[in-house]
């Protein structure tokens, strides 16, 4: 045990939108957990019936004791003007969903009507995760072309897009008719949260390689090539998401809270390490140096993410200096000492950077926690209404003692609304005071409502019981329950005003999206983003003798 | 068919919409996902009496008592004060309510209080009983509707925890349950045990 009793870092730093807007993929991911888990599953390509021009059906699978989990594709011609990564949208290059089990023709027909139309169209309780993507056109057509001719795709075209298509969204949990998590959720392979939207995006990666390859050969049989293995390793799936993303966040507070207490348990106990040794510093440094190959590739036009990426590089150059000159493994708590070094001398960006390179080298921290990253969120949802009003106010003053202080009264603190568009029944957020639909607001101003709850608790008989307090204010219900959430789990809230006049709702995105181990982040605006999945990961036929640290293999 | 995930997330939207704050919209959203669950029709009633209040909301209940008299009760805001008070009404026994709109949306309430109190909670109105059965299912006796647009009377009766059968129907079952047990030979009862031959130490 450490003597140092290294504490958990508080909610109120870690939870700030800043903080979680600056959060990196990790060996917590849910990319790196899938891959652990199924790696050896077997997997195969069951159908793979396209025309010349690539569009038709294909099914790959991954199988293990008798259980079957099958991508089901579909491929289809689209006209360039239909072609959008928004998730407005109506038809796509191609279509996926992940079927349980092996599906039967009649399946693959009543699946070929529905698909391809998305949210118009109905899966049963037999799928469990549905998306669709777009070409790269200019990579696609660049790859499909030099295969044909017989030569390799221009590796620095590919290293700048990344990939061959781009998803606009994975559904999953009961979504246009998917399964209900319920009905899954006992599967131990499947423990992991987003574990089969996971799967979904790999299976479509290695389709996106055999769909190239197929049109280059149907195109000239004679001269075609295979695309080499290493051009494909080093391509991943992209992905365009926007702020649906946003509300799921704060709609699901216990699992918030279990994704992050997982990752600062992992500091937590990676710091108490009194003995550090060689091996396991030289994994870190290894990790860390070849992972700079991903940074200075990392390309973006927007201006706050090139700042960020700036500061990340500036202060890596300055964690390198440090790391040479003044770690050695004769110092107890190493590891401890490079957090609190980075702790005052880098920016957040990097400061969380180098937390999620400390995990590389402990498996053994790691994998008990991997499983522990989801939640039975219903167990938690009753209000324990037998409590006193003065208890909620305790836990009020002790777990929002930032939120309490904002002034709601400056038009400032709540200048946006966050609302569901008609048309699309996405999340969007839209200034207050210059748009109309305010009085739709959906209840994601949590930080706005629990100060209304402070101010109406304040004025309250300190004995009454909840029940009784709910009685006369069920305005305020949905933070009553909130309350309650966060005094069992402290990281289970956004520190942060939600409807405040500089939020930047990306950071919201960025941290999903960096549990999920997505890199290369690139805003197209401060509400929506591109990512890459899959970088680097193991070709489908090299899964068994995959090692975990692929990540960081890009370019190397 | 629609998912359960869907069920509770249009019936909370809708919910919102008929006048129903956003935090008891998310009880009627877990509460229709219950009620279907349970393979009870909480759609179609919970749509029928939105329709009702839409233009017209219903009146909170205030406070719950052994007899709660009211022109018209509403399902969601009697259902939701009922767990919220649960703890304490339970030292009543028995609890009436009268008028109540679409009762069967009640229900999903009062088999969540049932896990709570760890009891099993009878509901009987017109002439149909529901045993609310831990919140794991509710069971049905009577049901010849789908719909009930009123009940005239509820009555809520918390059920003592005790068995489903006699002294004598428990005895004969472990009689039977002896013969999996070894008889022991004075060697066994020394060297088969874990423990000590004394305890005085």
């Amino acid at each position: 045990m450490s003597e140092l009793n290294i504490k958990f870092r508080d909610p109120s730093e870690v939870m700030k939108l800043s903080r979680l807007g600056s959060f990196h993929q990790s060996k917590l991911s849910f990319l790196r957990s899938f891959i652990r888990e199924f790696k050896d599953w077997d997997y195969k390509r069951n159908l793979f019936d396209l025309d010349k021009n690539g569009y038709g059906t294909a099914v790959y699978s991954f199988s293990k004791n008798k259980r079957n989990y099958s991508l089901v594709c579909f491929a289809q011609h689209i006209d360039s003007n239909e072609r959008s990564d928004r998730v407005i949208a109506t038809k796509w290059d191609a279509a996926f969903v992940l079927h349980d089990g092996i599906p039967s023709k009649e399946d693959i027909n009543r699946l070929k009507e529905n698909v391809p139309k998305q949210e118009v169209g109905r899966a049963s309780y037999k799928e469990l995760t549905l998306s669709r993507a777009n070409k790269s056109v200019r990579a696609f057509d660049h790859v499909v072309n030099s295969l044909s001719l017989g030569k390799q795709p221009d590796k620095d075209l590919l290293n700048k897009v990344g990939y061959l298509y781009r998803t606009t969204a994975v559904y999953g949990s009961g979504k246009f008719g998917l399964a209900d998590r319920f009905r899954i959720k006992d599967r131990k392979e499947i423990y992991g949260p987003f574990r089969l939207e996971m799967m979904l995006v790999y299976l479509v990666r290695q389709f996106t390689f055999d769909q190239v390859n197929h049109i280059a050969k149907s195109r000239n049989p004679s001269k075609a090539v295979q695309l080499d293995v290493k051009i494909a390793r080093n391509l991943g799936i992209g992905n365009s998401t926007g702020l649906g993303m946003a509300p799921f966040i704060v709609n699901h507070p216990t699992l918030l809270h279990k994704w992050i207490y997982c990752r600062e348990k992992a500091l937590k106990e990676i710091r108490s390490i009194e003995e550090v040794n060689a091996s396991d510093l030289n994994i870190f440094k290894d990790c860390l140096a070849k992972s700079k190959t991903s940074i200075n590739s990392w390309l973006t036009d927007s201006k706050y993410q090139k700042n960020k990426i700036n500061s990340l590089k500036s202060d890596l150059i300055k964690f390198d200096q440090y790391l040479e000159k003044e770690c050695s493994i004769k110092i107890k708590y190493l590891w401890n000492e490079i957090y609190i070094w980075s702790s005052k001398n880098l920016e957040e960006e990097c400061l969380e950077y180098i937390v999620s390179m400390m995990m590389e080298p402990y498996d053994d921290i790691i994998d008990p926690l991997i499983n522990n990253m989801s939640s039975e969120e219903d167990e938690y949802f009753t209000i324990p209404a037998h409590k006193k009003v003065s208890d909620l106010k305790t836990i009020l003053e002790s777990n929002y003692k930032s939120i309490i202080k904002i002034d709601f009264k400056e038009k400032n603190s709540t200048a946006n609304f966050w609302f569901i568009s008609k048309n699309k029944e996405e999340p969007r957020v839209a200034n207050r005071y210059e748009e109309h639909g305010a009085e739709l607001e959906q209840p994601l101003a949590i930080a706005r409502d629990i100060k209304k709850l402070y101010e109406k608790i304040a004025q309250a008989k300190q004995s009454s019981t909840i029940a009784e307090f709910l009685l006369y204010n069920d305005d305020v219900r949905h933070v009553v329950r909130r309350a309650f959430i966060i005094d069992k789990f402290p990281y289970s809230e956004i520190q942060d005003n939600t409807i405040g006049a500089s939020l930047v709702p990306i950071d919201m995105l960025r941290l999903k999206l960096s549990f999920f181990g997505a890199v290369k982040f690139d805003p197209r605006s401060d509400k929506w983003l591109r990512i890459n999945m899959y970088q680097g990961a193991p070709l489908s036929n090299e899964l068994k003798n995959s090692n975990d640290t692929w990540v960081y293999n890009v370019f190397n | 068919m629609q998912s359960l995930s869907e069920i509770d997330t249009t019936s909370k939207r809708a919910s919102k919409a008929a006048g129903f704050s956003w935090g008891i919209a998310e009880e009627i959203g877990k509460a229709i996902r219950s009620l279907e669950l349970f393979g009870l029709p909480g759609v179609i009633n919970l749509n029928l009496y939105l329709k009702k209040i839409k233009k017209n909301h219903p009146k909170k209940i205030n406070k719950i008592g052994k007899e709660n008299k009211n022109k018209e009760t509403c399902p969601i805001y009697c259902g939701v004060a009922f767990l919220d008070q649960c703890k304490q009404l339970e030292t009543l026994e028995i609890i009436k309510f009268y008028n109540v709109n679409y009762p069967l949306l009640i229900l999903p309430f009062i088999s969540k209080a049932s896990e709570i109190l760890g009891k099993k909670i009878l509901i009987q109105f017109n002439n149909t009983s529901f045993l609310a059965n831990f919140n794991k299912s509710i069971l049905s006796k009577n049901i010849d509707k789908q719909i009930s647009p009123l009940a005239n009377e509820i009555n809520i009766e918390f059920l003592e925890n005790k068995n489903s059968f006699s002294v004598q129907d428990w005895k004969e079952l472990y009689k039977l349950s002896e013969e999996t047990f070894v008889e022991e030979s004075e060697s066994l009862k020394l060297k088969g045990a874990g423990a000590g031959l004394t305890d005085n130490d």
